[in-house]
């Protein structure tokens, strides 16, 4: 199911009424990496997901595989094997988690078994449900689980779709350590067949699973490489330090608990 | 008892059935027969507004339209029946005996053109509508408001085309049902066991759709339509089909209704009758299986029953079931036993996982 | 539901005292055009209190037609009280605006402030109470309506491009200007205006930043429901004056504002004149009511190319 092929993104543009929300970017992102998208707020980093998923009008080229993605729509983006979960997770609160998974798995059915009840689970409904933690929680209604749950479940209903591009908004945003260790570990495992592009704020999270990191500033790309090169990146500490100084630096390059390993290298690329 | 939950409501259906069509007409005198026959009309709008509206979000405020378009279709081939072969109409007589009968009436002498119509004209109409206004995103309000006008623009025109549908004094003395003497009640209980049956059939319909993936895949898209829009769907299509579910039960309900009651006019299909048929379904509880149904015919019981007994009165009482209701019991009457049930699953689960405060719709993130 | 009293197609009141046709070769154009101007400022007046309550507050309001009904029945009591309809149709309109605004303001008090950001709840209670403000004033009014009497200085005909217009179209469509000017005005440079708008755009923001969002929603309610008066006034002139009359307004007044786009008072101005103008030109060539008909088909039409009406206020997406 999942082919080869990167999301490769070619001098992106996005315009509401004039005002340039994302100026010109290009990235690409491939199969076994965790690719992260990070930059201060206003940057244009949600933008770019909206428009590589069809929900804003880009210009330039997104192409996933041979594919070019711009201009088609919404829906059809998904057929194409690109799955996308919201800041806010959205899920059927009203349905159980089998049923939110169930719906999502039913992309390719036929129009007519879809007056039919459901009977048993599908094996990738079943692998998804225990890849994000919840087989027991299976007829809990969605609504009522944890805002943890809920950001994991959606992940599962993009699992379940055989995605060859998932698009992560602000997955950790709202979840405790613990959560976001797993949310990291899962995230992680989904990325070795599959292109994972994360939109993130939270610098920690970051740190700890990007393999490759795209920084972006008012809607162009700032640096790019892997963690300790951008952030080692003069450019980078500029925008993130602005003339305010240094608590923001510091919050950005403070020590992460269990995160030593980064550490290093960061002490390093600023001694560079 | 957990292996017979699934089928209790097709117990209830059967329940039901066994109501309508063995009870009733064993203990009923005719002229309760002929308003329960009337009931059940209004009952099978219901079910269809009740998957629109309760399951898929679409607030349905013209339904008059789809319940007009079967009721004409009937009533113009029962008008034709009645006058004979080769002639017009009595009221078209009354007008102009020599003009000929306008040429769109012509087909509807055809038994097996009307029962066609009946089925097939909502469904034109409303894919075109539905397709027009779902694909463009036109939701809540604005669709309820848009379909409400389509039911008083339908009311206005059959309102001043007096010669070809009889204006506001509408199509009636029918004597005549695809042969049957109507004015025999054996023919009466008949024509009532059919809508009665008809409302059994509808319950059915929407019951299997209910538990389908379709069912489920409505209420998804009725909750977070960008989220299922992003699952690789189209909702417009998904919404479509309850919508034209929808129209059909209005047409065959308003096709029922004329033998029924033997009168059509405008006012059964305009704005104001459209939302009469909206109350009972707010009132007994728009996203479950009987809510609508069960709500409906008593709003239709109290309109026949009060409406005409003590008028004024009525139209208090109606209004402020559209008030409370929608203040304090928005899923109707029957979310009360669901509402204890919650109140006793929340206390069981609220010391192993603390219930999330219900997190925003997705449209308000996403504009 | 009780039988109704119909008066099927608003434009057949402004129809009966078209102009005069005086040059047949411009006949086909000059006469809708002003009649449609006429009916265009009827619209607007019905629509206008929506833009406010509908645009910038998310009330469907169906009682609004009922309003307006207010208002006529207003003019109505007033005539009663001061028989000189010269007089009394002045007096009407602060009347009008004030009986109207203070049942909004009730309405709002209520029920409405219960269910914000919930406009289809919205929407089905206030047919409810719509359908109780018909029952009241059926019963306090006869049911085939009370006659209004225009004054005396409306009964003339003003000569406008060589055609003799009658004084209550252009009436109506001053009386449009003056309420559109005076609420534009009222919007854009006091500080109230400026506060309402600041609620609409953003509520928590507008509440944080000292803002007493709870009285600028009840006044905005109060005006958007008083407007509904004024616009009651100027129907009363017009057509007839029942209990079943706001029925006939509060549809296309939705439609007005749907397809200016919604809470954009230039657009609703642009709409309710297209909409009259279209329904005049449909009437002259066909009848009455399959003109509004064929405005209903344009409207959904045109909402196909605009789904958000013809002005939006645009924002941006996320982040």
């Amino acid at each position: 199911m999942t082919t080869t092929g990167s999301l490769v993104v070619t001098d992106l543009r996005v315009e509401f009424d004039g005002f340039v929300a994302v100026g010109g970017v290009s990235f690409d992102a491939h199969p076994g990496e965790v690719r992260f998208l990070i930059g201060p707020n206003g940057a244009g980093k949600t933008t770019c997901i909206d428009a590589i998923t069809g929900l804003s009008k880009g210009s330039g080229s997104v192409k996933l595989g041979d594919q070019e993605l711009l201009g088609t729509s919404v829906n059809k983006i998904v057929r194409l094997g690109v799955g996308r979960t919201f800041q806010t997770a959205s899920v059927f609160e009203q349905l159980s988690v089998l049923q939110n998974l169930d719906i999502a798995a039913g992309l390719h059915r036929s129009s007519l078994s879809l007056l039919r009840a459901r009977r048993g689970i599908e094996p990738a409904i079943e692998s998804a449900l225990e890849e994000t933690g919840l087989s027991t929680e299976r007829e809990t209604p969605a609504g009522i689980l944890s805002h943890g749950q809920k950001q994991w479940l959606e992940i599962g209903m993009m699992l379940v779709q055989e995605p060859r591009a998932l698009l992560l908004d602000e997955p950790v945003a709202g979840m405790s350590q613990d959560e976001r260790t797993a949310t990291g570990e899962l995230l992680q495992r989904i990325a070795q067949r599959r292109i994972v592009l994360v939109v993130e704020h939270d610098m920690d999270f970051m740190r700890r699973y990007a393999s490759r990191v795209t920084v972006l500033h008012q809607g162009k790309v700032l640096s790019e490489g892997a963690v300790a090169q951008v952030q080692a990146d003069p450019k980078v500490q500029e925008v993130y330090l602005g003339t305010a100084g240094a608590a923001t630096t510091a919050a950005m390059l403070a020590v992460p608990d269990g995160a030593t390993a980064t550490t290093d290298s960061i002490t390093q690329g600023e001694g560079a | 008892m957990t292996k017979l939950k699934p089928w209790l409501p097709l117990i209830g259906i059967g329940v039901f059935a066994v109501l309508l069509l063995v009870v009733a007409p064993a203990v009923l005198s005719m002229h309760w027969i002929n308003n329960l026959g009337k009931y059940c009309c209004w009952a099978i709008v219901a079910v269809g507004i009740g998957l629109a509206w309760g399951r898929g979000g679409m607030l349905v405020l013209g339904q008059g339209v789809f319940f007009g378009l079967g009721a004409y279709t009937m009533a113009m081939h029962l008008t034709l029946e009645t006058a004979g072969p080769g002639s017009l109409p009595v009221f078209m007589i009354l007008y102009d005996p020599s003009a000929p009968l306008p040429a769109f009436w012509e087909p509807f002498r055809s038994d097996a053109f009307t029962l066609v119509a009946i089925v097939l004209l909502p469904v034109i109409v409303a894919s075109i509508l539905g397709y027009a206004l779902f694909k463009r995103r036109v939701k809540g309000a604005y669709f309820a408001i848009l379909t409400q006008a389509l039911a008083v623009a339908l009311a206005v025109l059959i309102s001043s085309t007096i010669r070809e549908t009889g204006g506001d004094t509408g199509l009636s003395d029918f004597k005549y049902f695809f042969g049957f003497v109507l004015d025999d009640d054996a023919n009466k209980i008949m024509v009532f066991m059919i809508a009665a049956a008809l409302l059994i059939v509808c319950l059915l319909v929407v019951w299997q759709l209910g538990r389908s993936r379709f069912g489920e895949l409505l209420i998804a898209t009725r909750d977070a339509e960008e989220r299922v829009r992003f699952l690789g769907y189209d909702p417009a299509n998904i919404k479509l089909v309850a919508f034209v579910v929808a129209a059909v039960m209005a047409s065959i309900a308003g096709a029922m209704f004329v033998p029924i009651v033997g009168i059509i006019t405008p006012a059964e299909i305009g704005a104001s009758a459209s939302i009469l048929m909206i109350a009972g379904v707010a009132l007994g509880g728009r996203a479950s299986l009987f809510g609508p149904a069960l709500g409906a015919m008593a709003i239709g019981w109290g309109q026949s029953s009060l409406g005409s007994s003590w008028p004024s009165g009525w139209i208090y009482i109606l209004g402020l079931v559209f008030i409370l209701v929608t203040l304090f019991l928005p899923m109707g009457l029957s979310s009360l036993s669901g509402r204890a049930k919650s109140l006793v699953w929340r206390s069981r689960t609220a010391a192993t996982a603390p219930a999330a405060a219900s997190a925003p719709v997705l449209e308000e993130v996403k504009k | 539901m009780p039988t109704r009293v119909r008066d099927p197609t608003l434009q057949n009141r402004l129809q009966n005292s078209a102009p005069n046709r005086e040059r047949p070769h411009v006949d086909a154009l000059i006469p809708p055009l002003l009649n449609g101007t006429a009916l265009g400022a009827l619209l607007l007046l019905a629509a206008l209190g929506l833009t406010l309550t509908f645009g910038q507050m998310g009330v469907i309001n169906m009682a609004h037609g009922e309003f307006i009904m207010a208002g006529a029945f207003i003019a109505y009591l007033t005539q009663l009280v001061v028989t000189s309809s010269n007089i009394s149709i002045v007096l009407a309109l602060p009347l009008a605006f004030l009986g109207a605004g203070l049942l909004g303001l009730l309405l709002e008090v209520g029920i409405i402030q219960w269910m914000y950001r919930r406009p289809l709840d919205t929407l089905l209670v206030t047919v409810g109470v719509s359908l109780i403000l018909q029952q009241i004033a059926l019963q306090i009014f006869p049911a085939q309506g009370v006659p209004v009497e225009s004054p005396g200085w409306l009964d003339g005909q003003a000569d406008i491009l060589g055609y003799a217009w009658p004084l209550r179209q252009v009436f109506t469509i001053v009386l449009a200007a003056l309420c559109l000017a005076a609420l534009a005005a009222w919007l854009k440079y006091t500080s109230f205006g400026r506060r309402i708008r600041a609620t609409v755009q953003n509520r928590d923001l507008a509440e944080t930043s000292g803002i007493p969002t709870r009285t600028v929603d009840r006044i905005t309610f109060f005006v958007g429901s008083g407007l509904a008066g004024v616009a009651g006034v100027a129907a009363s002139l017009i057509g007839g004056t029942n209990s079943q009359m706001g029925t006939q307004y509060i549809i296309p007044a939705f439609l007005v504002v749907v397809a200016g786009g919604v809470g954009q008072i230039k657009g609703t101005v642009i709409a309710a004149w297209a909409v009259g103008i279209a329904l005049s030109f449909f009437a002259d060539w066909t009848t009455g009511s399959m003109a509004q008909v064929l405005a209903f088909v344009l409207v959904v039409i045109f909402l196909q190319f605009r789904p958000q009406g013809l002005f939006t206020v645009r924002t941006r997406g996320l982040t």
